[in-house]
């Protein structure tokens, strides 16, 4: 027996040699993996059939009542959006790319920020411009005279909007890359043999671009099933999500299962579809010729026209930001049917650092996202190692589990979490979780996960593997090769994606909302809390604190990942 | 210095198809040889080296150390020096914190570790760049670091997998030298890996040629360019034309052929060459080794001119002798000779050498 250990111990500090030592390093990250993502989502299921049996997937076929519905109507806004984002994002991608004109690097700086904001501050930054409360339409309201709010946006309308500008960059980033992939001869030959401008663009620019766009009308389908926040403030209560979330509050868990089930294996078959797409898309050989020289718009008039759209289009692009930093430092309650509040003050930030119940949801969130972001770290980088250089039976199937925790509204993923740990279970050492501390840094864990793999993964692409061979060679253990040797060399890419998945956790609201207790309020909660009770000032305060830390960390990432290409440059 | 063994070793990947990428390799390095394997792309020559350095294990077959049997071993205890063909040079440490990269591992002291990495770096004449980044040398001052690298541990074995390879022609000659004297200076074995036959035939002590995942022959550079142990091997290492000859006559040690002009040669053939009357026989003759003469010299194979090539040292002709292309280096190549020139061809029975299909 113990000569076995021994043996066990010696294989594990010499390691990766042999033909199982693989085994020995994923068998612990399957098992995280199955506790915590996959079990959850059997669990849900089992949990929807609990008391009915499969009677409460038959409200799905009925053809009148909630469920149908709200299928449809999720299934009709995710449709709408992707068509939505697609004409903007492709738009804006051409406009960007091929065109030269005042302005032009004004909104390219700014093109991100709406869709960098923390889901529930973003959603509410829209509604406090565009919905009947907000101050375009009441401004216009105001302009003309108008009895009610002019151009609101309410309802699936307004979801709509928030996801436009939310989830456009979906497109807008993968057109660009295509574009910018793209060999400019091949449009020129269709121009020299003869083809008119619009002739070019249905018949090869088009065509050229359906890759990218099918990938993005996936992606953006997904997030937008997915999407909960918007629907949640303006309104929208038949959808997936607002289902899922009305029947958890309402008690009627198994209900509520039902509706994480549903929405669970949609997100899967997405994912599914989305991997076999890229799978199967053949990579055309892409030219490393000359890059694209943008078409200079020259008549002055179209100049001046050009520079005050740009300007006009970076006001829409930074007005959810401004209407956040306005709000932030008004009065609570001063702010009734006036176009823009009427009171200022700072008090609003004084108080959340001052009152010790205002601090706490800040430090709630910081405290659970860290904790988070270290699982994640050391979960992700293993992982990430483990199908990256590894070799054994079952990779795809880790490589699998991870996406499918991508994949999973985090709707879905709390409702799995309440399924698995509301009684003791194996992975909670046998621990009732909900209701406790643990049950949101898990929920963070699980949601962002993959965001510390993927970069983990990225980075790991660019290390030579024989690097680790080179120090192996030279007599290091396995462990103490991929210490000094591949961790440090992926270090950038693992920070980058740990500031990522701190972030969103800090900003995290659609699983917190399901799972938190008393003792637990997250920030967004908070904001969410604050907002229920009219005290936006100091809800927008909370939330400008959200927004600049991302644009710190923003900022603090893209300098990381510039030098991160020439590593030395920071390593030594 | 020890001696290493390779024992029947044949290496099957699982996703490797059916055929073995090393198959039943036995070959046994002396202490202190400079020895390399050599054959063209894909027959096994890097899959052998990282058996030796124990990134892979033999599906079968045995790896000797000395007494040792490092079949198994993992890498880091194995003692072996390997030159990486990218260098695989720590891109975040100096070049003095590369090679004291194993010493640290070996928790070698301090002032001991200091002397051993100058010692490595004037070894490879790179005396005071320890405090460079990598990034800062060039091509063929990375690939000297790395050879200080493997080299400052004292390997009981020193394995380059084509570290020449990623320098410009010119530098490869150079370096080439440069290895070799290292590794005279340092006492150490050396398993060399390489495609390049002219590389090999200047380096080695002894070159294993492998085709296949198969070794064709082990010998001297003079012995696999002059005895080749068969047509693969004659035709790898430079050029050499490879007859068919019909055997007139037979005996343990040597054949009487029989020409297309009808004329008969009489030639050595080594022993158990297997070969009776009537047979053919596979014949190298290497270029250089074929002289040129008159279409109706005696004793000569007439043919016509079909390519000319002036390289300067030499004059590389090929001839069409009844269907079959000869290749022809000459130094002193008739002034005037053409295309469609009739010319004839003396083989010398002693350049000739039998050799397998
Ligand atoms: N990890 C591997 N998996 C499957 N096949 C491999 C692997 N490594 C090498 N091979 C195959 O083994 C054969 C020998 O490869 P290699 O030893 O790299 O050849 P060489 O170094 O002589 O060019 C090749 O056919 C190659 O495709
Ligand atoms: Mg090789």
């Amino acid at each position: 027996m113990s000569a076995l250990a021994v043996n066990l111990n010696r294989r594990l500090r010499e390691g990766a040699g042999s033909a199982w030592f693989p085994y020995l390093l994923v068998a612990p990250l399957a098992l995280v993996l199955w506790g915590y993502v996959v079990q959850p989502m059997l669990a849900t299921f089992v949990e929807s059939v609990s008391e009915d049996g499969t009677a409460n997937y038959a409200v799905f076929f009925s053809s009148s009542g909630v469920a149908r519905a709200s299928l449809f109507t999720s299934l009709f806004i995710s449709l709408a959006s992707v068509l939505l984002c697609g004409v903007v994002g492709v738009g804006m991608a051409f406009l960007l790319k091929r065109f030269a004109f005042p302005g032009r690097r004004l909104i390219e700086a700014f093109i991100l920020v709406p869709a960098a904001l923390p889901p529930l501050i973003g959603a509410i930054a829209f509604q406090l411009l565009y919905s009947d409360i907000g101050i375009l339409p009441r401004a216009l309201q105001q302009l003309f005279g108008a009895e009610r709010p002019v151009l609101a946006f309410d309802d699936i309308a307004g979801v709509l909007v928030v996801h436009t500008f939310t989830m456009y960059p979906f497109f807008y980033l993968a057109a660009s890359a295509a574009l910018a992939g793209m060999d400019p001869s091949v449009e020129e030959a269709a121009y020299n043999l003869g083809a008119g401008r619009l002739r070019v663009w249905r018949t090869v620019l088009l065509p050229m671009l359906t890759p990218a766009m099918v990938s993005a009308s996936l992606l953006v389908f997904m997030t937008s099933l997915a999407s909960y926040t918007a629907p949640l403030l303006f309104g929208v209560s038949q959808t997936m999500t607002m289902q899922i979330y009305i029947n958890r509050t309402n008690g009627d868990l198994p209900m509520a299962s039902t509706y994480a089930s549903v929405l669970g294996i949609v997100s899967i078959l997405f994912l599914l579809l989305m991997r076999w797409y890229e799978g199967r898309r053949s990579y055309r050989s892409q030219s490393k010729g000359v890059a694209h020289q943008r078409r200079e718009i020259l008549n002055p008039f179209g100049r001046w026209l050009a520079l005050a759209a740009s300007i006009l289009a970076t006001l829409v692009l930074l007005a959810p930001v401004a209407t956040i930093a306005l709000v932030a430092f008004s009065e609570d309650g001063s702010w009734t049917s006036e176009v823009i509040p009427s009171a200022y003050t700072v008090e609003n930030f004084i108080t959340i650092f001052t009152d010790p119940k205002s601090l706490q949801p800040i430090l709630n969130s910081v405290q659970m996202s860290l904790i988070a972001t270290v699982g994640c770290v050391v979960i992700g980088v293993l992982i990430a190692y483990a199908v990256r250089r590894l070799n054994f039976r079952g990779r795809a199937l880790l490589d699998m589990a991870v996406m499918i925790s991508w994949a999973l509204p985090g709707t879905v993923v709390a409702i799995n979490l309440i399924s698995a740990f509301s009684t003791g279970s194996t992975f909670s050492l046998g621990q009732a979780l909900i209701g406790t501390f643990w049950i949101i840094p898990l929920a963070y864990f699980v949601r962002f996960l993959p965001m510390v793999f993927r970069s983990s993964s990225a980075a790991l692409a660019v290390v030579d593997p024989t690097l680790e061979e080179a120090a192996r060679n030279l007599g290091a253990s396995w462990w103490r090769a991929f210490r000094t040797i591949t961790l440090r060399l992926m270090l950038p890419g693992v920070i980058v994606g740990a500031l990522l998945a701190f972030v969103h956790g800090v900003g995290e609201f659609v699983a917190s909302v399901l799972i938190y207790t008393s003792s637990t309020v997250p920030i967004s909660v908070a904001i969410n809390n604050r907002m229920y009770s009219f005290e936006l000032g100091t809800a927008a305060a909370y939330g400008m604190l959200q927004i600049v830390l991302i644009f710190v960390v923003m900022w603090f990432s893209s300098r990381l990942e510039n030098g991160g290409r020439q590593a030395e440059q920071w390593t030594n | 210095m020890i001696d290493v063994k390779l024992r029947s070793v044949s290496k099957r990947f699982s996703r490797g198809g059916d055929a073995a990428a090393v198959d039943d390799v036995s070959l046994t390095i002396a202490a202190g040889e400079f020895f390399t394997l050599l054959g063209p792309s894909g027959c096994g020559k890097t899959t052998t080296l990282r058996m030796v350095a124990g990134f892979a294990f033999p599906t079968a077959g045995q790896i000797h150390f000395g007494d040792q049997d490092v079949t198994r071993l993992a890498p880091n205890k194995r003692d072996a020096g390997m030159v990486f063909q990218n260098y695989a040079l720590f891109p975040h440490m100096t070049v003095a914190q590369n090679v004291a990269y194993g010493l640290k591992v070996r928790k070698i002291g301090r002032a001991a570790s200091a002397e051993r990495i100058e010692q490595a770096l004037a070894q490879v004449h790179l005396a005071g760049y320890g405090t460079r980044r990598i990034d800062q040398l060039s091509g063929g001052q990375q690939q000297r670091v790395a050879l200080a690298r493997a080299l400052v541990i004292r390997p009981r074995i020193l394995l380059l997998d084509e570290p020449l390879s990623n320098l410009d022609a010119k530098l490869r000659e150079e370096t080439r030298s440069e290895i070799r004297r290292i590794q005279r200076e340092a006492g150490t074995t050396a398993l060399y890996v390489t495609h390049d036959q002219a590389e090999a035939m200047a380096m080695s002590d002894r070159i294993a040629v492998m085709y296949g995942g198969k070794v064709q022959q082990v010998g001297t550079p003079h012995e696999v360019y002059h005895r080749p142990a068969n047509a693969f091997v004659a035709r790898f290492i430079g050029r050499s034309n490879v007859l068919e000859l019909p055997v007139a006559e037979a005996s343990a040690d040597g054949l009487e052929l029989r020409l297309p002009s009808g004329a008969r040669i009489g030639i050595g053939a080594p022993e158990g060459h297997g070969l009776k009357s009537g047979d053919t026989a596979l014949v190298s003759a290497r270029p250089e080794q074929v002289r040129l003469a008159g279409p109706t010299a005696d004793g000569a194979l007439p043919g016509k001119v079909t390519g000319i090539e002036f390289t300067g040292m030499a004059t590389n002709l090929t001839v069409d002798v009844a269907g079959d292309e000869l290749m022809v280096s000459v130094v002193d190549a008739p002034d005037g000779i053409k295309i469609d020139d009739q010319v004839g061809l003396l083989l010398a029975p002693h350049r000739l050498w039998v050799v397998k299909p």
